[in-house]
């Protein structure tokens, strides 16, 4: 009833074509744009900017980069983690090696040499495919785990392992307050999330969508394998790295090479898997669930009085999230997307049945 | 010439592990279809079910003999590993038959955190032992041939054994007893073997079984030489390598696999570590499966993969 398009023309291609084509979803979008800027800086704490949602904006980015791979071309990487330590160490090295480079640049660089290295990594799948493939994207993860462990150029010689970054600005700004933070994220999300819709919906994103339905067939109606895996390897690995370059320096400030390791894949390949494969809002969906869940995890117990020994709380964490992943597999395998979508359908008819 | 041969044995006996943690693989997914990526977990819960359970039976009972501690804590664990299996097949596997292997790979992750947690619940977190009597002492072998002989771990030596003898018993059964045919029958093609009334939930429990009873074997050894805990579900990490490198539908190649990759990381730890920092045991099986796998997408032994459009 509220949601519908009735009475909404188009009278142009470009009109036909916009990202949202229904008006409620243009105004929803402002809306929800407005509250991220004006609002939530006006309204939340510290700790909610810090603790929820500066980790949600970062890992819903990692996530579209990986959704790009995973979802819209069809070649499962385990090992995510390892381009986003590509993307947070080459930011750094860039920082502490060349004194003035702005920070954005920095962290694009960290981008630009994820890609590189995400392409390098991306050559396997020319060959290898499937399952195979998902084992050996387990290659790139503990190559680079050993090789920010041992190699000590990448860490700058410092003893421990552990780099830090130094009182961050950008564009004479300071990017130090938790607000000034978020709203330093929130930019590069946006960003990312309108380029990564618009490059799904075009050209290159139909010869992913088309490999990853069928390599074979694509390749028969003139698709070039090798161009179109190579480039979603190149995006989704760019994409990643900047968000990795954003977690190190803005959510967690210094950092080792743990920081990155097996665990986070595994994280970003649920968020993609629970938000919905195939889906960039999905994407928001699958990181707010990833970062909810273990809040509310750990302070439930303590709404009903109970406290527990710290390890037997994580194994139970443990055992209750794993527990939540089957059964959302179970319950709703295309994810929290394929629900938002019933949901905006059910809108459109309501109240009436049909 | 005795260094290396040493290296080399040292390789073969740690190959011969991977191909037990790879075997668990193999087989489900050969059953199945699906990646069982909670074959580190089904490891861990097992060898943490059989140190505790090996400390509890005697306790509970008054049992002087530890032999006879062993072998009953061994037989629960085993019916611990059928109920894991039974739980997995009535509760997860069910829902989701003929979904993509996507979504059953992250079920079984899901599987390996709640195994890992209940685990560490039940049994406790730290670390703890088990003895069942593997001999600990170094021999030398062949001192005729080499000056002061080859140094071999008798230790190494048994789990080899025992692991090859269990590869035979598997595939003893899979080849002559009629589970074992049913077995082999649905994996060739679960629909053909439903029509002719082979019931799969039975078959997926028995395969889980399986595997379970191969994690707690792999779990008992590994956890007799590197002590049991947590670390120990990293095992499936290592056999990864092996299970993509031999194919992920063949039970030879899960032991050739085993073995190349065993040998390709002690040689490359001695040879090629000292050069570049040490510690490239793991991402150098990666490298090694991967190099195979370019020349061989299917893994050696791996059933050829036909596209039709």
């Amino acid at each position: 009833m509220f949601y519908r398009e009735n009475g909404q023309f188009k009278s142009s291609y470009r009109a036909d074509q916009q990202i949202f084509p229904i008006r409620q979803d243009r105004i929803f979008m402002l809306g929800l744009l407005a509250a991220a800027f004006v609002l939530v800086p006006l309204l939340a704490s510290n700790y909610f900017l810090q603790a929820i949602l500066i980790p949600f904006l970062i890992l819903a980015l990692a996530a579209i980069g990986l959704n790009i791979l995973v979802g819209y071309c069809g070649q499962i990487s385990i090992g995510s983690g390892a381009f986003m330590a590509v993307g947070a160490y080459a930011a750094w090295n860039f920082g502490v090696r060349i004194p003035d480079l702005p920070l954005v640049a920095q962290i694009l660089m960290g981008g630009v040499f994820a890609t590189l290295v995400g392409v390098v990594f991306g050559v396997p799948s020319l060959r290898i495919r499937g399952l195979y493939l998902a084992v050996t994207t387990l290659a790139a993860q503990f190559f680079m785990d050993w090789a920010f462990l041992r190699i000590p150029y990448f860490t700058n010689y410092s003893p421990s392992g552990n780099v830090s970054v130094p009182a961050l600005s950008a564009f004479g700004i300071p990017v130090q307050t938790p607000v000034q933070r978020y709203l330093f994220v929130l930019i590069f999300v946006v960003v990312f999330a309108l380029l990564a819709k618009n490059l799904v919906r075009g050209a290159i994103g139909r010869q992913w969508m088309a490999i990853r339905d069928m390599d074979v067939a694509a390749s028969v109606i003139g698709i070039r394998p090798v161009y179109a895996k190579l480039t979603a390897f190149a995006v989704s690995s760019f994409i990643i790295g900047v968000s990795g370059a954003l977690w190190a320096y803005i959510h967690l400030g210094s950092w080792e090479p743990l920081a990155f390791d097996l665990n986070r894949s595994l994280q970003l390949l649920f968020i993609v898997i629970i938000g919905g494969l195939g889906s960039i809002v999905g994407s928001f969906f699958g990181a707010a669930f990833m970062v909810l869940v273990p809040v509310f995890l750990t302070n439930v117990p303590h709404l009903f009085g109970f406290t527990l020994a710290v390890d037997t709380a994580s194994h139970i964490e443990h055992m209750v999230f794993g527990a939540l992943i089957v059964f959302f597999l179970i319950v709703e395998p295309h994810g929290l997307a394929r629900l938002w979508s019933i949901g905006k359908e059910k809108l459109r008819i309501w109240p009436f049945p049909h | 010439m005795a260094f290396f041969l040493e290296t080399l044995f040292g390789g073969l006996m740690t190959g011969m592990l991977y191909s037990l943690v790879a075997l668990g693989f193999v087989l489900i997914f050969k059953a199945s279809g699906v990646f069982n990526f909670a074959q580190g977990a089904m490891v861990l819960i097992a060898a943490l079910a059989m140190a505790r359970l090996s400390e509890w039976i005697p306790a509970w009972l008054g049992l002087e003999s530890k032999l006879l501690g062993n072998i009953l804590a061994f037989m629960v664990a085993a019916v611990f590993m059928w109920l894991i299996a039974l739980a997995i097949e009535r509760w997860v596997l069910r829902y989701l038959v003929n979904q993509e292997g996507t979504t059953l790979l992250m079920a079984t992750i899901g599987i390996a955190y709640f195994l890992d947690g209940m685990g560490q619940i039940i049994f406790g977190s730290s670390v703890y032992s088990i003895d069942v009597g593997m001999p600990k002492d170094p021999a030398f072998i062949m001192d005729s041939i080499f000056e002061g002989g080859l140094l071999i771990s008798l230790e190494d030596l048994t789990a080899a054994v025992v692991a090859a003898l269990l590869v035979a018993v598997l595939a003893f059964f899979f080849q002559y007893t009629s589970t074992g045919r049913a077995l082999r029958a649905v994996a060739d093609d679960h629909l053909a073997a439903q029509s002719i009334g082979i019931p799969l939930n039975r078959i997926w429990v028995i395969v889980w079984t399986v595997a379970g009873l191969v994690a707690l074997v792999a779990g008992v050894i590994w956890g007799s030489k590197f002590g049991v805990q947590f670390t120990l579900s990293t095992a499936a990490l290592r056999a990864l390598p092996v299970v993509i490198l031999g194919g992920l539908t063949s039970v030879p190649g899960a032991i050739i696999g085993g073995l190349i990759i065993g040998v390709g990381e002690k040689l490359s730890e001695v040879y090629l570590g000292p050069f570049v920092g040490g510690g490239i045991e793991i991402w150098f099986a990666y490298m090694l499966a991967l190099v195979f796998l370019l020349f061989r997408p299917q893994g050696l032994f791996g059933e050829k993969i036909i596209d039709r459009v």
